[in-house]
């Protein structure tokens, strides 16, 4: 039961890094970015190169993959989105799927179809409390999402970068009006995001240890999932999202159906959005005119 | 001098032409006023000098400087601001951090002392420094959108019909802060719906009809011209 509960905390803590992207993304410029479960690939396979055939220690690896993974957010948002800035939302989710799809064929391309054994990048021994036993990778997970939570939260709130942040994802106008560079400002917001989204991948290789071109796309669709049930565009909303979805599939795995686990899922968030159309921390202030 | 200088400027928003060639100047010291009816074309005469619009043709010169290929985040540390129609404050950021986002180019030094003359003038914000805007009142929501649009220290301060949706009492008090700003140097170009009252503060004044300016002149003389009283002042 315990075992279960920290199981749960521990992949939803991977969703909420992803759904941090996600939120991230959608408040500042509006759009679902879709190909972003993708980069959590990339930096699967990046991370998997560096220690595999480069036989570089488990940190560089790791900053390495998230160094390619913050490049490729960057320059994902300035080939694919940025021409399409004043475009229809419709025309930008199209192209969003086609850059996953791209991501995928590129990963098909390079790295073949052929699962990868995923090393474990957490190789230490588990923690025994009482008689249930944490595993180290899932210590680390829970504890690299409280700590990217805590830092996201310290940015957006105290900097002054992060307050622009803010302020452009409320009204890109007024903020230039600031003197704020708007497209400067998405860019950075692309950057963090999929650069939470390599150490996700890790992570989560990590805890699933098969790498395949789609191993990003289901936590991606899940994630995005998270951050609706968190309420799209806040990043507390994306964590309480992201921990409750890995402990609803955990238990419904476990106790009712392995089958149905991802159906109870998204049942469970249908009925969230039922009630609550935005999300649990989801919120809108309404405008004085 | 003519401290913005507007030449013959085209804007279209896609094949809508909303301003067809017009001409004008702000100089240094004066309180001039755009007026004219919904829809002639005063914010986006205000919101091209400020850069958000980019004219087809003609040219914008602030302090002897095209503006033309400035881009418009960089305008603000030229030395003017925008206190934009609608207020357009950051709803969800507090009263203080809105008023941080004015002072966005000041280096960080100055922000403090910048934040202390806002709040001298306006103390309505003082007392709400960390609730969020958009809890504010209308009025108070105003204030901060001038509080915010002065924290860069504009030479030339731009306001989009700052008395819009205020009580008479708070109308009479933005024209006061208005009238003590350009006592204080700040060189103002104003936009307003309340045509008696802005041609009454203002040393000069145009009057834009669809997109073209048909009077110009100094509030005092629009004042009496027969034609400006009965299309903006009622007879
Ligand atoms: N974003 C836009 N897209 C298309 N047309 C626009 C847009 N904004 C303004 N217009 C048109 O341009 C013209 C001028 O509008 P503008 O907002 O400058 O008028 P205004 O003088 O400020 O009016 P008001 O007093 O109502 O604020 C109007 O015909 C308006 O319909
Ligand atoms: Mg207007």
């Amino acid at each position: 039961m315990l075992n279960y509960l920290i199981n749960g905390i521990s992949l939803g803590s991977v969703y909420a890094i992803i759904a941090l992207g996600y939120t991230m993304v959608y408040g500042i410029a509006k759009m679902l970015n879709f190909a972003h479960g993708d980069v959590i690939m990339v930096g699967g396979y990046i991370s998997f190169c560096a220690t595999s055939y480069l036989g570089l220690p488990v940190i560089p690896s790791v900053l390495l993959s998230i160094f390619v993974c913050t490049v490729l957010g960057i320059v994902i948002e300035r080939l694919a989105y940025k021409p399409l800035r004043a475009a229809t939302s419709l025309a930008v989710l199209i192209t969003a799927i086609g850059v996953s799809y791209f991501l995928q064929n590129a990963a098909l391309l390079i790295w073949s179809s052929n699962p990868k054994a995923y090393p474990n990048m957490v190789a230490l021994p588990p923690l025994a409390i009482g008689n249930t036993q944490i595993s180290a990778v899932s210590l680390v997970t829970i504890i690299a999402c409280i700590v990217i939570m805590v830092a996201l939260t310290l940015f957006t709130n105290k900097t002054k970068m992060g307050k622009a942040m803010r302020a452009v994802s409320e009204d890109k106008d007024a903020a230039q009006l600031m003197g704020i560079n708007v497209n400067a400002t998405i860019s950075l917001t692309f950057a963090i995001g999929s650069g939470l989204a390599a150490v996700a991948g890790v992570l989560l290789c990590s805890a699933y240890p098969t790498l395949m071109p789609t191993t990003g796309a289901m936590p991606g669709i899940k994630a995005f999932t998270a951050a609706v049930f968190g309420g799209i565009g806040s990043i507390p909303g994306a964590m309480l999202g992201g921990i409750l979805l890995g402990i609803i599939e955990i238990f419904g795995k476990a106790y009712i159906s392995t089958q149905l686990s991802d159906a109870i899922v998204f049942s469970v968030l249908i009925l969230i959005l039922l009630v609550k159309p935005t999300g649990l921390l989801g919120r809108k202030i309404s405008e004085k005119v | 001098m003519s401290m913005l200088k507007v030449s013959d400027i085209n804007v279209y928003y896609g094949n809508i032409h909303a301003i067809k060639g017009i001409s004008f100047e702000v100089n240094e010291g004066e309180i001039v006023t755009l007026i004219g009816a919904n829809g002639a074309g005063k914010s986006t005469t205000l919101n091209t000098v400020a850069g958000l619009l980019k004219p087809a043709t003609g040219n914008i010169e602030f302090e002897g400087q095209s503006l033309l290929n400035v881009p418009a985040h960089k305008i603000v540390s030229r030395g003017m601001a925008l206190c934009p129609e609608g207020r357009r404050i950051f709803l969800q950021l507090t009263v203080q951090e809105n008023l941080e986002m004015g002072a966005y180019t000041r280096p960080s030094a100055e922000t403090a002392d910048l934040i202390a003359d806002v709040y001298d003038r306006f103390p309505r914000l003082k007392e709400r420094y960390r609730q969020v805007a958009g809890t504010l009142s209308g009025g108070e929501q105003q204030m901060l959108a001038m509080g915010r649009a002065l924290m860069s220290k504009p030479r030339l301060m731009m306001l989009d019909e700052p008395s819009m949706g205020l009580a008479p009492i708070l109308v009479e008090k933005i024209f006061e802060i208005i009238g003590e700003l350009n006592k204080a140097g700040t060189t103002i170009l104003l936009v307003e719906q309340n045509a008696q009252m802005a041609l009454s503060i203002a040393h000069r004044s145009y009057v834009l009809e669809t997109g073209r300016i048909t009077v110009s002149g100094t509030g005092e003389e629009l004042l009496h011209n027969d034609a400006v009283r009965k299309a903006y002042l009622g007879g």
